[in-house]
């Protein structure tokens, strides 16, 4: 058993084998400190929404432990994981999974849901949360009125909304072209700056390298946990 | 984490109306069965008040007095006198009685004519129709100034066979042969509700039946109106009033019974009709189980979605479930409306009054969520069981 070192996110020795015998993750340990901006990066088939899915207690580890907010899961029920889920953790998904009929601000409201809020106070924190990603006046439209991009912000604004001690993004970029994934980046980057704690996937090398930390998956396992010293600058290796 | 009732009712509204014609069908599957079920309650319902209206208007204090033949080829009659001591029976406030005088009719007398043919021609008081509550259709009936000529009075039925249903306002009216002699036709009788042995006969008087048709003057059928809260003690005493040397073969039986059993038989479905409508809402239920399968593999994403926002198993589960009887109880409350409907226009176009049991409506709904809840559980717990990062990948 291992002690907690403080981060959001901890994995101590995780090691994932799916049924079919393939081992995903093979002994990965990470931490995720608070305030972090970290990309993950490898190639398809690397291990990366793997290891998101662990980190979001959306799947268990073969062997290891996971450790959210201090919290061990290993030992938690589906009730449990599930308000784990609900309030310290945000994911964004490459499909932004939007509810076609309903509103920007009713799909950011659905992130509220099984977090316990009561209905009067979901729409002013929705309407807070599409602020903060600069979709403020996009409120009332329907998915099908909003770009690709502007509907990526608002599953984001949906992962905010609860205010998650981690946002999980596993290629939030993907299904958008690469000004408009770059934009994506940058809100990321300016929520990291207003301290929210932030792991994205991506296959863009160019983005990952443009954020404070990247780590390099193959095979399953960290090849390479780098942390930019400055803007544009030299990188120092962690390990 | 609970969520409120309210809140579940959204989600699942949502689901549902998001995929509006393939809703609309599975709710229309229910609502045929629950229809139907409807209908085959409320229309007996109203049958059964009709009836209860059309006898309390006949009268439920006639008794009808029938001999048995002690051999089979005997004809069975009664005493004479047996009129007059039914009479003296305390309760009895009337009695009549016909005869069968064995004898055929025809309308004409050119050989093999069939038209009479289940005629029966019997001798009749001129006091039945008072009894037994008949009505004239055209003519008069037997009284004392023609009981003893040759004249016919006609049941209804046997009217229409002899093709004699209306008598000329003046001239000299119709005949029959009746034997080898000519009776003439004087009235003809309405349909008796409560007695159609007489629809089917040709009604002489008595006196003349005794003078041409060689008939000895004992009836064979009495009937006997008694006060109604005495009419089972009336019954009870009737056969050694009436036959004190054979009361073990007089049959008693109450006509206005008889009516009531014969046309409950008309006017209640059979289970078949209600084995139909748990056919119709099984199928329905089929559906919306169906329905709900498909919504599931379909929406494995927002299933995952869900998950991922922090909804446990049950919150997923319980949102499927919603949704199954949602569909169901939609098509519950429709079918009511659809076979309360089909019922007031059937009965009205019968001419009965609508009676519309709150309880099949109860049931109905009640039936309909049932299924809804049958339907919809297997595939919400299919949903609830869904790994969440299978539910992701397969979106
Ligand atoms: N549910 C599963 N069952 C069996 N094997 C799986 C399952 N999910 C992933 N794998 C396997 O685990 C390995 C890692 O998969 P993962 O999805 O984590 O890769 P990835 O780095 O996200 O790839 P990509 O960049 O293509 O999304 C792959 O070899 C994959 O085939
Ligand atoms: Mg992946």
């Amino acid at each position: 058993m291992s002690e907690p070192t403080g981060g959001v996110v901890e994995l101590d020795h995780v090691t994932k084998t799916y049924d079919g015998g393939v081992t995903a993750l093979d002994d990965v340990s990470l931490t995720v400190a608070d305030g972090d901006l970290l990309a993950v990066v490898g190639a398809s088939g690397s291990g990366k929404s793997t290891l998101l899915h662990l980190m979001g207690t959306l799947d268990r580890p073969t062997s290891g432990t996971v450790r959210v907010a201090g919290e061990r899961v290993d030992t938690l029920g589906d009730r449990a994981l599930s308000v784990l889920r609900a309030r310290r953790i945000g994911f964004v998904f490459q499909q932004s999974h939007l509810a076609d009929r309903q509103a920007a601000v009713r799909n950011v409201e659905t992130g509220l849901l099984y977090a316990g809020v009561p209905r009067r106070r979901r729409e002013t924190l929705a309407l807070e949360a599409l602020d903060r990603v600069g979709l403020a006046h996009r409120a009332g439209h329907l998915p099908h009125q909003l770009s690709g991009g502007e509907r990526q912000r608002v599953g984001i604004a949906r992962a905010l909304v609860t205010s998650p001690a981690v946002v999980l993004a596993d290629e939030p970029t993907g299904a958008l072209d690469s000004v408009t994934g770059a934009a994506v980046v940058d809100l990321f980057r300016a929520l990291n700056a207003t301290g929210v704690t932030i792991v994205v996937i991506t296959h863009d090398q160019e983005l990952a390298a443009s954020l404070p930390r990247r780590v390099t998956l193959r095979d399953g396992r960290v090849v390479a946990d780098e942390r930019a010293v400055a803007v544009g600058g030299a990188k120092e290796a962690d390990r | 984490m609970r969520i409120s009732l309210l809140d579940l009712l959204r989600i699942a509204v949502g689901g549902v109306t998001a995929r509006l014609t393939r809703a609309a069908l599975s709710v229309l599957g229910i609502a045929i069965g629950v229809a139907t079920l409807v209908a085959v309650t409320g229309i007996p319902a109203s049958g059964q008040q009709a009836l209860l209206a059309e006898l309390s208007r006949l009268g439920t204090d006639l008794l009808e007095v029938s001999a048995r033949p002690a051999q089979s080829d005997d004809v069975a009659t009664f005493p004479a006198e047996s009129v007059a001591m039914a009479g003296r029976v305390g309760p009895v406030t009337g009695v009549s009685a016909v005869a069968n005088t064995q004898a055929s009719v025809r309308r004409s007398d050119v050989a093999d004519e069939s038209s009479g043919v289940g005629v029966a021609v019997l001798a009749a008081r001129d006091d039945l129709l008072g009894t037994v509550d008949a009505e004239l259709a055209d003519g008069r009936y037997l009284d004392a100034a023609v009981d003893g000529f040759p004249t016919v009075v006609l049941g209804a039925q046997a009217a229409r066979w002899l093709g004699i249903t209306r008598l000329p306002d003046d001239g000299p009216g119709p005949q029959v042969l009746i034997g080898d002699r000519w009776f003439a036709v004087v009235g003809v009788l309405e349909p008796a509700r409560l007695v159609p042995a007489i629809d089917q006969a040709a009604l002489v008087g008595w006196p003349a039946a005794e003078q041409y048709l060689g008939f000895d003057g004992r009836p064979s059928v009495l009937y006997v109106t008694a006060r109604e809260n005495a009419i089972e003690d009336v019954r009870a005493v009737l056969p050694a009033t009436v036959s004190p040397e054979l009361p073990g073969l007089v049959a008693v039986s109450r006509p206005s019974d008889a009516l009531l059993a014969k046309r409950q038989t008309e006017t209640t479905f059979s289970g078949l009709f209600v084995g139909l409508a748990g056919v119709a809402l099984l199928v329905g239920g089929i559906g919306v189980a169906n329905t709900m399968i498909v919504s599931v593999l379909e929406r494995r994403g927002e299933i995952g979605l869900r998950r991922s926002l922090g909804a446990t198993r049950g919150h997923v589960r319980a949102q499927f479930l919603t949704e199954a009887v949602l569909l169901s109880g939609a098509g519950g409350f429709l079918g009511v409306l659809l076979g309360a409907a089909g019922t007031v226009v059937y009965v009205l176009a019968r001419g009965w009054p609508v009676v519309l049991p709150p309880a099949a409506a109860g049931l109905g709904l009640a039936g309909a969520v049932v299924v809804g809840v049958v339907a919809g559980l297997y595939p919400a717990v299919r949903a609830a069981r869904l790994p969440p990062t299978e539910a992701l990948a397969s979106a």
